[in-house]
């Protein structure tokens, strides 16, 4: 079985900045899984600007934000980068076995840090009732649809939720052509960033509903529109569309090591540990585990 | 070309007839109107595989089901779909209706169900710890089991394909005619055939009505279904039932081959045969009835949900030759416990058409196996390390919920799989946690390469159901 000092899972910008965090501060040999062909995580598909106002002072889209971290690799021979590489198991000992394509490697690490980042709540955790006809998406699989394949998700689209995926989506598919209808919130203010709301709806005149529940979603083949309930006026209408966008929150994604909480050695950072906004906080965060787990190893020799 | 025999519906009740023909020298095609098999009726199925009771002594149905739940485990090793002997239990909240469990008892033992016996409160907490205190008896099934109803349509289908079964889908049957044989029309074309069995399901009403035998309706049953996370796999160690009342078995705590625990289904008679919608209602009776039975339900496990409909007419299943138009056999009325029995309804069916004077010859070379589907979630890394040195990209995850490969995806598609829904049954690819958010556009992309269609041709489930409504990408 191979050792590694340091393992850490998630080539995102939390796991790129633990790596390199964790080679300047002296750990001699590091493997970094990532899941996907690319490093980067889901700065790829983040191809608005605001990325880096904090932590670089200057304003970058998200794939430049990530080239940053990953241009700086070739410097860290140290890091050794595992790409296609699908963790499947994390045992108390240390043990991680991972997939990537024609073999299944079991590897014994000192220390682990887990940058698994988060998934997106669906239409189904929030037990919106109705039809499951096609063109319901998530609004990071749409943004990946619109962004990293080039495929227009559709036309005439309702948005529920207001978190800043969501808002993001309604610019970026007003841009492409479509039309976004409204955005639908069930609390009393946008879950999204004040910026955003003001530079994705207002400035595009998209209407955001507060206070606004769907209570169904209507469409055989495809969708064909939302029954909506005014919370404040208690009244119900419908609103046709094509395509409905669920952008309802983030959850960290913990279930590989989710038994395993507690286990010293093993440490967690960026959205995996707790739901970020910005990506900069991410990068700081992160790099402060990094540290973490080299004085873990430290210590670990010294005893 | 003339068939021997065509038969009208790909669910379960159609595959499993067509699968038992294709033992005999005959040649047969089956029809289905929707883009794939098992996506009317079947694909809502829950996946339990009665034991017989709960049903009337003298009913075709219960004995059916019993012959069923028998030839189902020996089937299930033959075509290679997962079967899983887990019992059930039909529960009572109050001492005062042990009598009506001491009847299901003995209506059970007299159609042959092996097995059963009434269980008490010291049984049932040692046995079913998460089961509510306020049971005091339960009737114990051991002999019900699960499995995947698509795959075991799927799987049916495969070896009948195998053994020589053209399957058409996309046919929807708009006529039937009488020629030398039959004649009929679908969307697409024209079929002919000297025998026909309609195993139309929901449809099969209508299309009996084609062929001049509209003396019964089918009445949509609508159930909706709700799953949990894989994690609450231990809910229950059985199947949970309350007592049946005339609506049906009522709300139950199922467990599935997939590991995911499924609450309901609710039982509501609609008119419209294409209503698959959920409601907020249907969401609250089956949460309030399943907390009754098992106090920690928690609806925050819950990760999906969905409808489907029984068609229901009248108590029993119909299963004739049609005397006034011999060489058809009409299969009707085929809600639960239609999964069960239908390796029993099949044989019932071959019988009736070698009455009705189809020649039956057995087939020399009559291929009774077809070897297991490999899937990642269901192995061992010793076996996942085998399935690598057979094909590399065994380890080119794509659905990270499941555990799916692209290897396990684009054989799928190979074998018949031609929407994301499709992919979705065979494989799980999409069943978990994240809904797709991260393996759609993997899995378009395998289904547009293996069958040559642009993205945009891409379904969830048939036409009409286009995933995407443009493409963005400058021509090359």
């Amino acid at each position: 079985m191979r050792r590694y000092e340091l393992v850490i899972v998630g080539g995102g910008p939390a796991g790129l900045a633990a790596a390199i965090a964790a080679a300047d501060r002296g750990a001699r040999n590091i493997l970094l899984l990532e899941r996907d062909q690319y490093l980067g995580g889901i700065l790829n598909q983040c191809i608005h600007p605001g990325f880096g106002l904090q932590y670089f002072r200057e304003e970058l889209t998200g794939p430049e934000y990530a080239a940053r971290f990953i241009a700086e690799l070739p410097k860290y021979p140290q890091i050794e980068i595992s790409r296609r590489s699908f963790a499947v198991k994390v045992t108390a000992r240390k043990e991680i076995t991972y997939l990537k394509p024609g073999c299944c490697e079991t590897i014994k690490a000192g220390a682990v840090i887990m940058a698994t980042g988060c998934r997106e709540r669906t239409r189904e955790m929030i037990h919106i009732p109705g039809d499951r006809p096609a063109g319901v998406f998530s609004a990071g699989l749409a943004q990946k649809l619109l962004n990293i394949e080039g495929l227009l998700p559709g036309k005439e689209v309702v948005i529920i939720g207001s978190g800043d995926i969501g808002l993001i989506m309604a610019r970026r598919l007003t841009l492409e052509g479509a039309r976004v209808k409204a955005v639908l919130e069930i609390q009393e203010k946008s879950a999204g960033l004040t910026r955003n709301v003001v530079q994705c709806l207002e400035d595009f005149n998209i209407p955001l509903y507060l206070r606004h529940q769907v209570l169904k979603i209507s469409g055989r083949g495809r969708v064909a529109g939302v029954t909506v309930l005014n919370m404040q006026e208690n009244k119900t209408f419908e609103l046709a569309c094509d395509t409905v966008l669920v952008s309802v929150g983030l959850l960290p994604e913990r279930d590989i090591f989710a038994d395993l909480s507690g286990l010293p050695g093993l440490f967690v950072c960026g959205n995996a540990d707790k739901v970020y906004d910005l990506v900069d906080n991410v990068t700081r965060d992160s790099k402060k585990t990094g540290f973490l787990a080299v004085e873990y190893l430290r210590s670990k020799n010294a005893e | 070309m003339i068939y021997d025999i065509l038969i009208i519906g790909g669910g379960v009740t159609g595959t499993a007839v067509a699968r038992e023909l294709s033992r005999y020298q005959l040649s047969i095609a089956l029809l289905e109107k929707e883009a794939e098999l098992a996506f009317g009726v079947s694909k809502s199925n829950s996946g339990i595989v009665h034991p017989g009771t709960q049903n009337p002594p003298d009913s075709l149905k219960g004995r059916l089901c019993v012959r069923g739940n028998k030839l189902l485990r020996g089937l299930s090793r033959e075509i290679g779909v997962y079967f899983k002997q887990v019992g059930e239990l039909i529960i009572i909240t109050t001492a005062a209706d042990l009598p009506r469990l001491q009847k299901l008892l003995s209506d059970g033992r007299k159609l042959g169900v092996r097995g059963l016996r009434i269980v008490d409160r010291k049984w049932l907490a040692k046995n079913e710890p998460n089961l509510s205190s306020a049971v005091p008896y339960a009737l114990y099934a051991p002999t019900a089991g699960i499995i995947s109803p698509y795959r075991l349509v799927y799987d049916l289908a495969e070896n009948a394909a195998a053994n020589g079964v053209e399957i058409f889908t996309d046919q929807l049957v708009t006529g039937v005619k009488k020629g030398r044989g039959f004649i009929v029309e679908t969307t697409r074309r024209k079929f002919e055939a000297r025998f026909m069995v309609n195993a139309a399901g929901l449809y099969a009403d209508e299309v009996a009505a084609l062929y001049g035998a509209a003396d019964f309706k089918i009445t949509p049953r609508k159930g909706e279904e709700y799953l949990l996370d894989k994690k609450r796999e231990n809910l229950t160690r059985h199947i949970i039932f309350p007592l049946p009342t005339d609506k049906g078995k009522g709300m139950l705590v199922i467990k599935t081959s997939d590991g995911n625990p499924m609450i309901g289904p609710t039982a509501e008679d609609i008119e419209d045969k294409t209503d698959l919608s959920t409601t907020a209602e249907g969401f609250r009776k089956v949460t309030d009835s399943v907390r009754e039975m098992a106090p920690c339900l928690d609806t925050r496990d819950i990760i999906a949900y969905f409808a489907g409909l029984r068609p229901v007419s009248g108590a029993d299943f119909i299963i004739r030759a049609e005397t006034a138009l011999p060489g058809i056999v009409t299969v009707a009325g085929i809600q639960s416990p239609g999964l069960t029995a239908s390796p029993a309804i099949a044989e019932y069916v071959v019988r009736l058409l070698r009455k009705a004077g189809l020649n039956l010859r057995r087939k020399k070379h009559f291929q009774k196996y077809r070897p297991a589907t490999s899937h990642l979630f269901a192995s061992s890394v010793r076996r996942i390390r085998g399935l690598l040195e057979r094909d590399p990209s065994y380890g080119d995850i794509v659905c990270r919920c499941e555990l799916v490969s692209a290897r396990e995806i684009r054989e799928a598609v190979r074998r018949g799989a031609r929407t994301m829904d499709g992919v979705k049954f065979r494989t799980r690819a999409q069943a978990g946690r994240c809904h797709g958010g991260f393996c759609t556009t993997r899995i378009m992309k395998i289904i547009a390469e293996e069958l040559k269609l642009p993205l945009t041709a891409v379904t969830k489930k048939g036409a009409g159901s286009e995933l995407v409504t443009g493409d963005r990408r400058a021509p090359v």
